[in-house]
């Protein structure tokens, strides 16, 4: 009787197991939270990755009609995936994008650039994390799009595919 | 195109000459002959004949550049070098699970050959296990990825291989990796095999004993140039990244080096019969799973390549069905089982193997949650998060240590029962003499002098008693050198990561700049055409403390399909320290930026990692 039971939760764990990884097999890899989008960006200092000024991020944003604010890292492997999308929206459309360059170190996000290419119009360096915790950031990648009044308009937590980016030509045309 | 054809067809048939089998080998199996129908030999030899005939239109196909097969077309191009484009047949999904499968189908083929001397029900249940797994191999291939798809109309180019796996490391890493990975589907079916007959015993043990060294040589074979890809052509100048597909190699290797171990006890004392068994099935689970997460798409990494989830709902379902099989035949079979309950006692060799199998395990939980813990977290609450290498560090490390000193006191002890009477007083006082060492040297260069004083203590203990057992010849040979070889490879490791030096700057041609009493100079840049890239080289020169010149030439291609840039790095190997420099281009400009980072005992963290393959290779030798 005892031995039937450790076979049944055994079993029963292997069906689990099953299932979460089926699920996740099926699960599209960028998803958007349901959470109201009226908010404001935080305004925040930063360092620009190549020019070392210190830049006010409302300065960069009040200029445009629409912002769209990429939080990437050179170690995260789905910011790769991602990386030719913003390479092509920045061709496609005048956009405005910044990155916003999360617990990197230098060299490697400079070099992350110049293998894979530049789509941001300025990089802001976050080395220690707080300002993507004070955007209300989960992770990276995670990309918002934001009016000039630095109203948050869409947010994409995970890599941005590709209906994600025809939706952001869509708005911002 | 004709080859396209050839190769398909010759899958097909194979695939008949595998539903055959299954069923021919439980007639013979019903038919209790004390001897294997000569039949079968054949059947399997041209079941191996037609995969390798398919292998070789697919690589016919890569050379003449055919590109209305799919394949061709997706990961060749024409400029590249011969060489890269026959190494591209296995650099891609479909080349790769074709790949598996030719070494799944020689390898049955070998191990029918090789064991004559077992019992013929074993053998035909054997091939029997070993056609389910082939089986499921050619259903995979045939129906969601068929290497000789045909394009039509057929494109005049095709869109190359990735750069970054044009590398010769990366040639032979594939191949050789399989053929650890597929050597444990042997271990399973003839474990399994063993476990229907009641044939687990000690003359099994060191029949089955040669295929487990086999594999683990050849997947730590294929796992060391796996790292030493990493460290030549991905330029960040480490060697293990804690990547998923990384980790995922490493989890059979855990698994197989702990069955390793456990066979020794199995053979010369007929104990943990039913944990030799498990073992067997979970290692070749964990290499399957390893395909699955990779080839799935289900976690991002560096390597992954497909992203079609019907592939991986084929290989979830075929995974887990071969868990279901092996797990049912075990909880069947092995209540058959002499319990003969020999006693352990607690100072015993098998017991010093026990204590291995628990820090095996322990290390590979470590590591199949780090891996898969975002995918339950993600699919469950919804949330994402990547686990990097302080997890791994903060989890492995301080066990390390224990698991060091163990390894070191192990292997000494007598089978059975050991009276453990003379505890060497001098032996202690090494002990302590190593970690005062270790604190000593290591005081000034880190900051986490605990953890490494500790560690450096254990190796340089370790180390020590296998010199010591070198010398004196009284132990196991081919056992000693691997345990050398391994604590070598953690001592390289920590004096690497400790004494690991970086400078980095932006500079342009001509300029100098001075950085802890060396100085470094950028002397030009040379722009060649090679056959598939423009090749940008950079003469950088170094001048050390010793006022010792060294001229790098670090390296930027620009590949011309894909258009990509990569950066080679210039290494300059010698035995005490590597030079490693590698530079990028910053935005069109004539600014480099440059990276130069001294990384001592490279080459010995490779070489004891060989060393320690080594010392497996000669086991098998011995047994021959």
């Amino acid at each position: 009787m005892k031995k039937n039971f450790y076979y049944l939760t055994l079993f029963l764990f292997f069906i689990f197991v099953f299932t979460v990884f089926y699920l996740g097999l099926n699960k599209p890899n960028s998803y958007k939270p349901n959470e109201p989008n009226d908010k404001n960006l935080t305004k925040f200092y930063s360092t620009e990755l190549f020019l070392n000024d210190e830049l006010y991020s409302y300065e960069i944003i009040k200029n445009n009609k629409y912002t769209l604010v990429n939080i990437w890292a050179s170690w995260c492997a789905p910011c790769r995936l991602e990386h030719s999308l913003l390479m092509d929206l920045n061709e496609k459309t005048n956009i405005n994008i910044i990155g916003l360059n999360y617990k990197d170190k230098k060299n490697n996000a400079i070099k992350f650039l110049s293998e894979f290419g530049n789509p941001f119009k300025k990089v802001l360096t976050d080395p220690d994390g707080t300002i993507s915790i004070s955007l209300g950031a989960y992770g990276v990648p995670e990309t918002f799009l934001v009016n000039s009044k630095s109203k948050i308009i869409k947010k994409y937590i995970g890599p941005l595919k590709n209906d994600n980016i025809l939706e952001i030509i869509n708005i911002t045309k | 195109m004709i080859s396209s054809h050839i190769g398909y067809y010759s899958l097909i048939f194979g695939f008949v000459l595998s539903i055959t089998l299954l069923v021919y080998s439980i007639f013979c199996f019903k038919k209790n002959n004390k001897k294997i129908n000569q039949n079968i030999f054949s059947i399997l030899f041209f079941q191996f004949f037609t995969v390798i005939i398919s292998f070789i239109s697919l690589i016919y196909s890569f050379v003449i550049s055919d590109f209305s097969n799919e394949t061709v077309y997706n990961n060749s191009h024409t400029t590249k070098p011969l060489f890269y484009k026959i190494s591209g047949t296995w650099g891609n999904h479909e080349g790769s699970l074709l790949l598996w499968l030719l070494v799944l189908t020689l390898f049955i083929f070998l191990f029918i050959i090789f064991s004559k001397k077992q019992p013929a029900k074993y053998r035909l249940l054997s091939i029997f296990f070993q056609q389910i797994i082939i089986c499921g191999f050619f259903l995979f291939l045939l129906s969601t990825s068929n290497p000789f798809n045909f394009l039509f109309p057929v494109p005049k180019e095709g869109l190359g291989l990735n750069p970054i796996l044009q590398d010769p490391a990366l040639a032979i890493h594939p191949p050789i990796l399989y053929l650890g990975y597929v050597g444990s589907s042997i271990i399973f079916s003839a474990s399994l095999a063993s476990l229907v007959e009641n044939n687990i015993n000690n003359q099994w043990a060191a029949h089955i004993k040669k295929w487990i060294l086999i594999s683990w040589i050849f997947l730590t074979i294929g796992i060391l140039l796996g790292s030493v890809w990493a460290y030549y052509e991905l330029g960040w100048g480490g060697f293990w990244f804690w990547d998923p597909v990384e980790n995922v190699s490493l989890m059979p290797w855990l698994c197989l080096t702990a069955l390793l171990h456990t066979i020794i006890v199995l053979e010369k004392r007929s104990l943990l019969k039913s944990w030799t068994i498990v073992l067997s099935i979970a290692t070749f689970t964990l290499s399957m799973s390893g395909t699955f997460l990779v080839r799935s798409g289900i976690l991002n990494s560096v390597h992954t390549f497909a992203n079609d989830p019907k592939r991986g709902i084929f290989i979830l379902i075929f995974l887990f069905v071969l868990i279901l099989l092996s797990l049912i035949l075990f909880f069947i079979y092995q209540n058959k089982e002499s319990n003969s309950q020999k006693k352990f006692f607690l100072i015993s060799k098998e017991t010093s193997i026990l204590i291995n199998n628990w820090f095996m395990m322990y290390f590979l939980s470590v590591i199949i949650i780090g891996t898969t813990y975002p995918i339950f977290l993600e699919v469950l609450v919804n949330e994402k998060i990547s686990v990097g290498p302080p997890f791994f560090n903060k989890l492995l490390i301080p066990f390390l240590a224990i698991f060091l000193l163990f390894m070191s006191v192990g292997p000494k002890l007598n089978w059975i029962k050991d009276n453990f009477k003379e505890i060497k007083i001098i032996r202690i006082i090494l002990f302590f003499i190593c970690i005062f060492v270790s604190f000593y040297l290591i005081r000034n260069i880190s900051s986490e002098i605990l953890f490494s004083s500790v560690i450096g203590g254990a190796v340089l203990y370790l180390l020590f008693i296998s010199i010591e057992d070198l010398i004196k010849k009284k132990y196991n040979f081919s056992q000693v050198i691997s345990h050398f070889g391994f604590s070598l490879f953690i001592l390289s490791i920590l004096l690497n990561s400790l004494l690991s030096n970086e400078f980095s700057a932006n500079m342009k041609i001509g300029q100098e700049l001075s950085f802890e009493k060396n100085q470094i100079k950028f002397l030009n840049v040379k722009v060649l055409e090679k056959e598939n890239y423009k090749s940008v080289i950079a003469n950088f020169e170094i001048v050390d403390e010793q006022k010792k010149t060294t001229s790098l030439y670090p390296e930027i291609r620009i590949y011309n399909q894909p258009n990509i840039l990569t950066s080679e790095a210039d290494i300059i190997t010698s035995i005490f320290t590597d030079k490693f420099i590698v530079i990028n281009l910053l935005k069109g400009e004539e600014i480099f930026n440059v990276r130069y980072q001294t990384k001592p005992f490279m080459i010995w963290i490779w070489l004891s990692a060989l060393l320690v393959s080594f010392g497996g290779m000669l086991s098998l030798i011995k047994r021959n």
